[in-house]
């Protein structure tokens, strides 16, 4: 009974605040008598005058297949080299000051350079998100095997393993848990990452869309549009990313919720 | 043997000249006040800790790290969370079949009495099961010695209690040498065939206790409550509370 009121809830209320939300944002540009800033409705209009260009579509596909390519990659390189460098305490002494060095740089103060080695085209956005995505998956792997329960190091060494066979059979399982988090963080990051890239960088993409909207006369209507649709976006990805922790493989590494 | 302490150039002087004669197939329990090395002994003869001094030898070679022949339960649960009942107790089971291992896992699920969990993971079981998931695990790679550092620590009186006359069943029939820390003197006597009472620190072996007593054991029998008190004695310690 309790369970199916929280439940119902969750729904309600969000839907609640949303509705209140949207109807101040009216009033409040009504009120203010701007005909630049677009009510809700009007960023409604844009939206499907978008969709019937055929542009929102390809926007939104030149933007997710830039966060794929980048975020691949810092999967692909920070998960083992996070957890080579947890592991072996001298590889992280050697790295770890350059990589604090390295990690707080913004990727938007990359731009210029990406541009300079990359030109115009989809590899500098690639090599931002890239970037962007590849310190927190890192971070998160060293923390996860320096932070490894000691037991289960021990339990593995007295079966006698080899050293592959103790990193793929406990190493990595006990981290995926901290790994999915530094992948969250990162995916997040990355589509904040892609946006900025992307108003600078390419000639399409939702960034794209928010800076041209603006630049080719004033469209704001279409500029909220396109943050609209970048926020929808980031929640559906997030939610994606969170199904992760639902495998029962993982799902001893989170607290009950 | 010494030990580094936990501040660095300190050296603390834990273990002294600890000389262990165990029979195959025995039970082998060992008490003493807390802190006074017990687990680390443990330890270092499961080859986890690195003695500073003098020589840790089992069986006539020395003790280079640990040792598949001698598999170690731990107090605080080395079940891997990550995987289900099953596959943790046929972990060491690598370079056998998976027909042999299916028979091995399938045995000794049903000795330590998890039928129905095998395809259940360590978070969905309570600490008891846990633990008997680990002694499965132990057995199952069919070592000659288990070491058992307190394994029943954690656990409840209801449930330690059943898992000690479980444990004892399980030896029974498996003929496993075990060597079994802990520092609750009726559980020692409720086990085991012979006790070492460990000293303070630097420790020794203070003496050594042989219970024949007859299994079942009766934990109301004189002969129980003599060797009990026996030990209490030795421990120096009061059968008296209060004052």
């Amino acid at each position: 009974m309790k369970m199916q009121k929280r439940h119902a809830s969750k729904i309600i209320l969000p839907l609640m605040v949303a509705a209140i939300f949207l109807a101040a944002w009216h009033f409040l540009v009504r009120i203010s008598g701007s005909d630049l800033f677009p009510t809700p409705l009007e960023v409604t209009r844009g939206i499907i005058e978008l969709i019937e260009k055929g542009l929102l579509l390809k926007y939104i596909v030149a933007s997710l297949f830039r966060v794929t390519w980048g975020f691949a990659l810092a999967v692909l390189i920070g998960i083992p080299v996070g957890l080579l460098l947890g592991w072996y305490g001298r590889a992280f002494d050697a790295f770890n000051p350059m990589l604090q060095i390295f990690r707080p740089i913004s990727p938007i103060a990359w731009i210029p350079v990406a541009i300079l080695w990359f030109g115009v085209s989809d590899a500098a956005p690639v090599f931002l998100i890239f970037l962007a995505s590849v310190f927190p998956i890192t971070v998160s792997a060293i923390a996860a095997v320096q932070n490894m329960q000691p037991v289960y190091l021990r339990a593995a060494q007295n079966f006698g393993l080899s050293k592959m066979q103790l990193f793929r059979r406990v190493i990595f399982p006990s981290c995926v848990p901290q790994i999915i988090t530094g992948i969250r963080i990162a995916l997040g990051v990355a589509w904040l990452v892609v946006v900025a890239a992307e108003m600078i960088a390419v000639n399409s993409g939702l960034g794209y869309l928010i800076i041209d909207a603006r630049n080719a006369g004033k469209r704001y209507d279409l500029v909220v549009a396109g943050m609209v649709m970048i926020g929808l976006i980031g929640l559906v990805l997030d939610l994606l990313v969170r199904q992760l922790e639902k495998f029962d493989e993982v799902k001893w590494g989170y607290a009950n919720r | 043997m010494n030990f580094p302490g936990k501040n660095s150039g300190e050296q603390i002087h834990v273990l002294e000249n600890i000389n262990l004669q165990v029979q195959e197939g025995e039970f082998v329990c060992i008490v003493g006040p807390s802190g006074c090395g017990k687990s680390t002994l443990l330890n270092i003869i499961g080859g986890f800790l690195q003695q500073s001094r003098g020589e840790a030898i089992v069986e006539g070679d020395p003790v280079n790290g640990p040792d598949p022949r001698r598999i170690f339960v731990f107090q605080e649960n080395g079940v891997f969370p990550w995987l289900t009942v099953q596959e943790n107790i046929g972990f060491g089971l690598g370079q056998k079949s998976a027909a042999e291992r299916r028979h091995t896992v399938a045995h000794y699920i049903d000795m330590v009495g998890l039928n129905g969990f095998e395809q259940a993971y360590p978070r969905e079981l309570s600490g008891g099961m846990r633990q008997r998931v680990e002694i499965s695990r132990a057995l199952a790679s069919n070592p000659e010695i288990i070491y058992m550092d307190e394994p029943f620590g954690a656990l409840d009186f209801i449930t330690r209690l059943k898992m000690r006359s479980d444990l004892i069943r399980i030896w029974q029939s498996e003929k496993k040498t075990i060597l079994f820390v802990t520092h609750d003197i009726e559980e020692a006597v409720q086990l085991a065939d012979r006790i070492l009472v460990m000293s303070k620190r630097p420790a020794t072996v203070q003496t050594v206790v042989k219970i024949d007593l007859p299994r079942p054991r009766d934990l109301d029998s004189p002969g129980y409550l003599e060797k009990r008190d026996q030990i209490f004695e030795a421990m120096g310690m009061s059968l008296r509370i209060g004052s």
